[in-house]
């Protein structure tokens, strides 16, 4: 048997381009999930409210620095405990979202606190309304500072979606699997899936890293 | 709750090999963290391109990808069929080391180019210059985001649950899980315990190791380096 | 300068026994002052003497630890609330804060707008005034300020000077009683100190405001202030008009600061 089969290869790409479509979706879906709790995370965190910030610091460390596999199963087996009833696709959009969350938290966190005091001191001056001042003053200045960071983990959630075949998500791998399952022949299956993330995650980096840069001088 | 102590044990089982995975994984990371690390700063354009091919592409693609490729297709191409604990740390070790490679690079490169001139000056070789004047300097901005990315990389070993190794993470899943039902907030809570509590101890461990190192060079890390651990060292 | 009558009016800032910590330093201690309307008043002192504390008290940026400040009669750090003065809220603050304008040392523009929008940004918001009245406004607090042709310039393309320019400029937009400058031109290469200095001088004769300055610029302080207060170690070590405080100062320590201050030259 050859090691490589190209009409076989050709033959499974477009199931796996499908596949890959609904990796992407996951990816755009979790990265709205974690773009918007993180920055709603950070600005609760950023007024200091003693008791519920020490309770969402714990809760957004505990979930930093577990495995997100785990909470994929946690939200999956636990859930329909309490009675909720969510397709395995929209149970990893959260989990992924969720987990994400904590990260994208810290980064809008390090872009607030590198907006000058001086211009929550002008804001205070003028008596800009607290709302006013964050969307009109302080967030435009903070959230460009740090895309190039946010764009990183937005390639790190596309990259973990992988992890969703643990729940039976059929995306690019769990496709690849269940193609070479069929036919015992799973060279051309993976090796596809993996090139496929190559090919998508590889120009996403490179991108972050032009805007990284283009930053700089700014 | 009365289930607790046997869910604890029936956990407690899988440690060895979640921990066998660390200190494996880790040990590999920090090897190819610097053997790719400083060939990025080679002279020779080939040593730079073959490793920039290795980052990329372990960087680029999915860790479980590489996890399947390495413990389903690799034994299909070379014949060997690879022990699936021995094929983890494997894959988890090339992964982590290609993002570590990017921390040591950094972390030399950011070594005042004054200290480089210093030893040329003494006469140092350079490997002596490497050994005994830039490395022990950027050891100091490193071990901060290499903090963070062996966090990572235990937080990695649950995949490892799915390729069959009887690590934590499997040990919840396929015994816990359906023997005991009812608890199932429970086991997943002790579960996430457990790993809380193994990072925990890496970060005790590397933060001595911060402190050591920058006692040993008078020097603590840079705002840049404390940042980068802070909002994920995954930034190129 | 003229000075301001003595009238019957009541005065524009007053501050009752204003005490202000910071951890365990005290640095203002049993501060008692007054200010009418129209005054010119500055503040001089070496570093740690409270004088941007004072400022910033009255901008509310910090709290007073005890004693109340009014501005214009009314209570700016309390509030009556049954008869009592308890401490003010946030709500409170917002609309006796309204009277009150500051310019920074670091000049604080919004570097996310225009020049047309940081002038507009507070009225609009905060006064309420309609789009075309703040733009009409800006225009000629622009013109007041020699920077007309800048409206639609960023901060970035701006100098130094010219962004402090459009700092006042900002400031007055709001139509303030009461002016706060904080080192205004600390933080200008030499050259620009001129021009920001000449257009305060301006200001201060054409505007009936009430402006307390921080300053270092000496000369500025002596031709620009009705009164001049020596502050050290969180009190007032001597208040006088210029004339007075600069030639004959009474306390020792007002003579050896100025001392110091004016040998440098």
């Amino acid at each position: 048997m050859p090691l490589w089969d190209w009409d076989y290869a050709f033959g499974i790409l477009p199931d796996l381009l499908r596949a890959l479509v609904t990796t992407i979706e996951i990816t755009l879906l979790a990265s709205a999930v974690a773009l918007v709790l993180g920055l709603l995370i950070a600005i609760v965190r950023r007024t200091r409210i003693p008791v519920v910030d020490q309770l969402v610091w714990a809760l957004v460390e505990f979930i930093r620095s577990t495995p997100l596999l785990v909470q994929i199963f946690f939200l999956f087996f636990v859930l329909p405990h309490f009675g909720i009833t969510l397709s395995a696709l929209v149970v990893g959009v959260l989990a992924l979202g969720v987990h994400y969350a904590t990260y994208t938290s810290e980064v809008y966190r390090a872009g607030i606190e590198a907006v000058p005091p001086g211009q929550w001191e002008a804001a205070t001056a003028l008596s800009l309304p607290r709302t006013r001042t964050w969307t009109g003053v302080i967030l435009p200045q903070a959230i460009p500072r740090v895309l190039p960071a946010l764009g990183n983990y937005v390639i790190s959630m596309f990259k973990e979606v992988p992890l969703l075949l643990a729940i039976g998500v059929v995306e690019v791998v769990n496709a690849a699997r269940e193609i070479g399952s069929v036919t015992f022949r799973f060279v051309e299956p993976y090796t596809i899936a993996g090139i496929l993330f190559l090919l998508l995650s590889y120009p996403a980096s490179m991108l972050v890293r032009r805007l990284e840069r283009c930053r700089g001088d700014v | 709750m009365d289930n607790l102590p046997r869910i604890v044990a029936v956990l407690l089982q899988g440690l060895p090999a979640t921990v066998i995975a660390t200190v494996g994984g880790i040990v590999l990371t920090i090897l190819l963290s610097f053997a790719a690390g400083l060939a990025l700063l080679s002279g020779s354009r080939v040593v730079r391109g073959l490793t920039r091919v290795y980052v990329e592409g372990f960087r680029g693609t999915s860790e479980v990808v590489q996890l399947f490729w390495i413990y389903f297709v690799l034994p299909l191409l070379v014949g060997v069929q690879l022990v699936p604990l021995f094929a983890g740390v494997l894959v988890l070790g090339f992964n982590h080391g290609a993002y570590g490679a990017e921390i040591v690079r950094g972390a030399v490169q950011s070594v005042p180019r004054a200290q480089y001139e210093g030893a040329i000056a003494l006469n140092l070789s350079p490997v002596q210059r490497m050994r005994r004047v830039i490395l022990p300097q950027a050891v100091v901005e490193m071990l901060p985001p290499l903090s963070n990315l062996f966090i990572q990389l235990l937080k990695s070993t649950a995949i490892l649950s799915l390729i069959t190794v009887a690590e934590v993470t499997r040990q919840g899943r396929d015994v816990l899980v359906p023997n005991f039902g009812g608890d199932i907030v429970l086991i997943f809570v002790v579960m996430l315990v457990i790993y809380l509590v193994l990072a925990v101890l890496i970060t005790v461990v590397m933060r001595v190791a911060e402190r050591l190192a920058a006692v040993k060079v008078g020097r603590r890390p840079s705002q840049e380096a404390q940042i980068a651990a802070i909002t994920g060292s995954r930034v190129a | 300068m003229a000075t301001s009558d003595t009238t019957t009016t009541k005065p524009m800032i007053v501050f009752d026994n204003v005490e202000k910590r910071f951890g365990a330093n005290v640095i203002l201690a049993a501060l008692n002052f007054t200010v009418e309307p129209g005054e010119h008043v500055t503040l001089i002192g070496p570093s740690g003497s409270g004088k941007t504390t004072i400022l910033r008290l009255l901008m509310t940026l910090e709290k007073v630890d005890a004693g109340t400040i009014r501005v214009g009669g009314a209570y700016l750090s309390h509030m009556e609330k049954g008869g009592r003065l308890v401490p003010a809220d946030e709500k409170h603050c917002r609309t006796v804060r309204k009277r009150i304008g500051m310019v920074f040392q670091q000049f604080n523009l919004f570097p996310n707008m225009t020049v047309r929008g940081n002038l507009i940004e507070g009225p609009t918001r905060v006064l309420g005034l309609p789009k075309d009245e703040a733009n009409a406004r800006a225009a000629e607090l622009l013109e007041l300020v020699g920077l007309k042709e800048k409206i639609d310039a960023h901060p970035t393309q701006l100098s130094g000077g010219q962004q402090q320019r459009v700092a006042i400029a900002r400031a007055l937009a709001m139509r303030p009683e009461v002016l706060l400058l904080d080192e205004v031109t600390s933080a200008l290469d030499p050259e620009l100190v001129a021009g920001v200095l000449s257009l305060l001088r301006d200001i201060g004769d054409t505007t009936d405001l009430t402006i307390l300055c921080v300053t270092h610029e000496m000369g500025f302080a002596r031709d620009f202030s009705h009164r001049v207060m020596m502050l050290d170690g969180g009190r007032v070590v001597e208040d006088a008009p210029p004339s007075q405080l600069f030639s004959e100062p009474r306390e020792q320590r007002t003579r050896d600061f100025l001392r110091a201050v004016l040998d440098r030259r």
